[in-house]
């Protein structure tokens, strides 16, 4: 029985329609049950205490929390810097130069990607630790591993590969006529970095760095393997939920380093649509 | 090529750099086989640190690696749908759906464990069990698998393909299983790397949903790194950086493989 063509197809996209549709619903139950609700339960957990929502309030007001804050803002702050300077340095050397040895310096420089926080802080203590490299050389003169310093180090070992590829990825679309314009122009190298390369490399750099000070922020596992003594805003929230068994206020703090790498990470995404994983 | 100091210092400031970032690795690496660090290579090389972190840690080892693979199969599955749904739903609903699942790529991952820990905590049985874990995982890994499937079915034109197979008598499930899924290949083998490296390397979600029966590799580092001598917590160090650089290599061959591919079909 030959059917008529037009409702075949109608009923064809239809089913097909409500196919996509149903590809959808695992996702969004594992996500609402496992993103969404927890989420809004971190959220609520938060206004538990006594002082209900003032904990925000209270969190300004104690200033064991707002030195948290002050420092791990302050070292995300010094880690975006250099991990910026350092990268755009050496990312700009890598894509306009070629050379033997090139390829083994670039994979020495993007390995530790897939290092974890903890690794990572591993790395640092075998630099700078007592037993480290440093002190075996010069005895008893430098042992940084355990210091702010050290964990600026370490932040700075993590953020350096991500931010290296950003850059590396915006250099190689900037067009080497417009380099090669302004040096006939006769205009000195510092002047064609400042007035060519950096503007156009600006917006992969603002988002480079956002991503590099979210990550640096929300960093647990270097803290954690280097010092629990400094205070790290998640130092302070790990130590406020294991130690002092004091829910409200880690779920308050986790609340308010979410919102600000999330912040973070939406300016990034303004700025380029890259996603790079989060580690530390 | 070195004409210029600015050169120079470039090159001097990409030297530091991968001296900064390789000499801790390549002392681990070393460190893990020698009989002594303190005495140096001259007390000879051994492998009875790594046969140490095997009897210690094998446990912990086996478990990230089923942790891995099941948390592959679960993106799969939850994931390639999804983003064949994504793909056929462009519109605003689709785009804040993406952006909600990217969540947990923006929150660190010890909020998101306090999160899970508050609402799922008092569940004892899912609590103690490897698949508390297991959520984490999955929840952070999702959106790498989703997203690295999505940019290549947006890439290749999914509606022509699809309407081909359709006047051929296909239905959707065919389709799907026919034509989407071969297409987006490139995308789903990307992003099931990525999936296995991020979950074998993942610390900070994990140490606070494991318990002492459930820990995996990143969390016997930190244990190692804690309490056991220099030498077995670079053997196991080593250990890991023997499965994670392998991986992180076919990551990377395999992300700029699907990216030429969407760059080629987009043209």
């Amino acid at each position: 029985m030959p059917r008529p063509v037009f409702p075949l197809q109608r009923s064809a996209t239809v089913t097909s329609r409500q196919f996509a549709g149903l590809c959808l619903v695992p996702l969004a139950v594992f996500t609402f049950a496992f993103l969404a609700l927890p989420l809004v339960r971190l959220i609520l957990g938060s206004a538990e205490g006594d002082a209900g929502w003032g904990i925000y309030l209270q969190i300004l007001k104690t200033p064991r929390y707002l030195s948290a804050l002050g420092q791990t803002v302050l070292v995300s702050l010094a880690v975006t810097a250099a991990a910026l300077a350092v990268s755009t340095t050496a990312g700009l050397f890598l894509v306009r130069n070629r050379f033997p040895g090139r390829n083994v310096i670039l994979s020495m420089l993007t390995l530790p990607l897939a290092f974890p926080g903890v690794v990572v802080g591993f790395m640092i203590i075998l630099l700078g630790g007592r037993q480290g490299l440093f002190n075996q050389l010069l005895p008893g003169h430098l042992v940084f591993a355990y210091s702010m310093f050290g964990l600026f180090l370490g932040y700075l070992y993590f953020s350096i590969p991500r931010v290296l590829l950003t850059v590396m990825a915006a250099a190689e679309k900037i067009d080497p006529s417009l380099e090669e314009a302004a040096r006939t122009l006769g205009a000195p190298a510092h002047r064609i970095i400042l007035d060519v390369l950096l503007p156009a490399l600006a917006p992969s750099l603002i988002a480079a760095g956002a991503i590099a000070f979210a990550t640096a922020m929300g960093a647990f596992g270097t803290a954690f393997t280097l010092a629990t003594d400094i205070d790290v805003l998640p130092m302070v929230i790990y130590t406020e939920f294991t130690l002092s068994a004091n829910f409200a206020m880690a779920s308050a703090l986790s609340v308010l380093l979410g919102l600000v790498t999330w912040a973070m990470l939406l300016i990034a995404r303004s700025f380029s649509g890259t996603t790079v994983a989060a580690g530390g | 090529m070195l004409r210029s100091p600015a050169k120079l210092l470039q090159l001097f400031v990409t030297l530091v750099t991968c001296a900064f970032l390789f000499v801790p690795t390549l002392q681990s690496v070393l460190a893990g086989v020698t009989a002594n660090y303190f005495r140096g290579l001259s007390s000879g090389l051994t492998l009875k640190w790594i046969t140490e972190v095997w009897e210690l840690y094998a446990d912990s080892i086996f478990l990230s690696v089923w942790l891995a693979l099941a948390c592959l199969a679960v993106t799969l599955v939850i994931g390639v749908p999804a983003a064949y749904g994504l793909a056929r739903n462009p519109g605003r609903v689709s785009r804040i759906l993406e952006e909600f699942i990217s969540l947990p790529l923006a929150i660190p991952g010890l909020a998101l464990a306090l999160a899970l820990l508050q609402l799922y905590g008092s569940f004892k049985g899912f609590r103690a069990s490897p698949a508390f874990i297991l959520t984490g995982h999955v929840l952070y890994t999702l959106p790498f698998m989703v997203r690295s499937v999505l940019s290549v079915l947006m890439a290749m034109d999914l509606k022509t393909l699809e309407e081909g197979a359709a006047t051929l008598g296909a239905g959707p499930v065919r389709r799907f299983i026919d034509i989407v899924v071969p297409n987006a290949m490139p995308g789903i083998l990307a992003g099931a790397l990525t999936v296995v490296t991020l979950s074998i390397g993942e610390f900070n979600l994990t140490w606070m949903l494991h318990t002492p029966l459930t820990k995996t590799l990143p969390v016997g580092l930190a244990d190692s790194y804690a309490s056991m001598r220099l030498e077995i917590a670079s053997a196991y160090t080593l250990v890991f950086f023997l499965m994670i650089v392998p991986l992180l290599m076919a990551m990377q061959w395999a992300s700029a493989r699907a990216s030429a591919k969407a760059s080629k079909a987009a043209q």
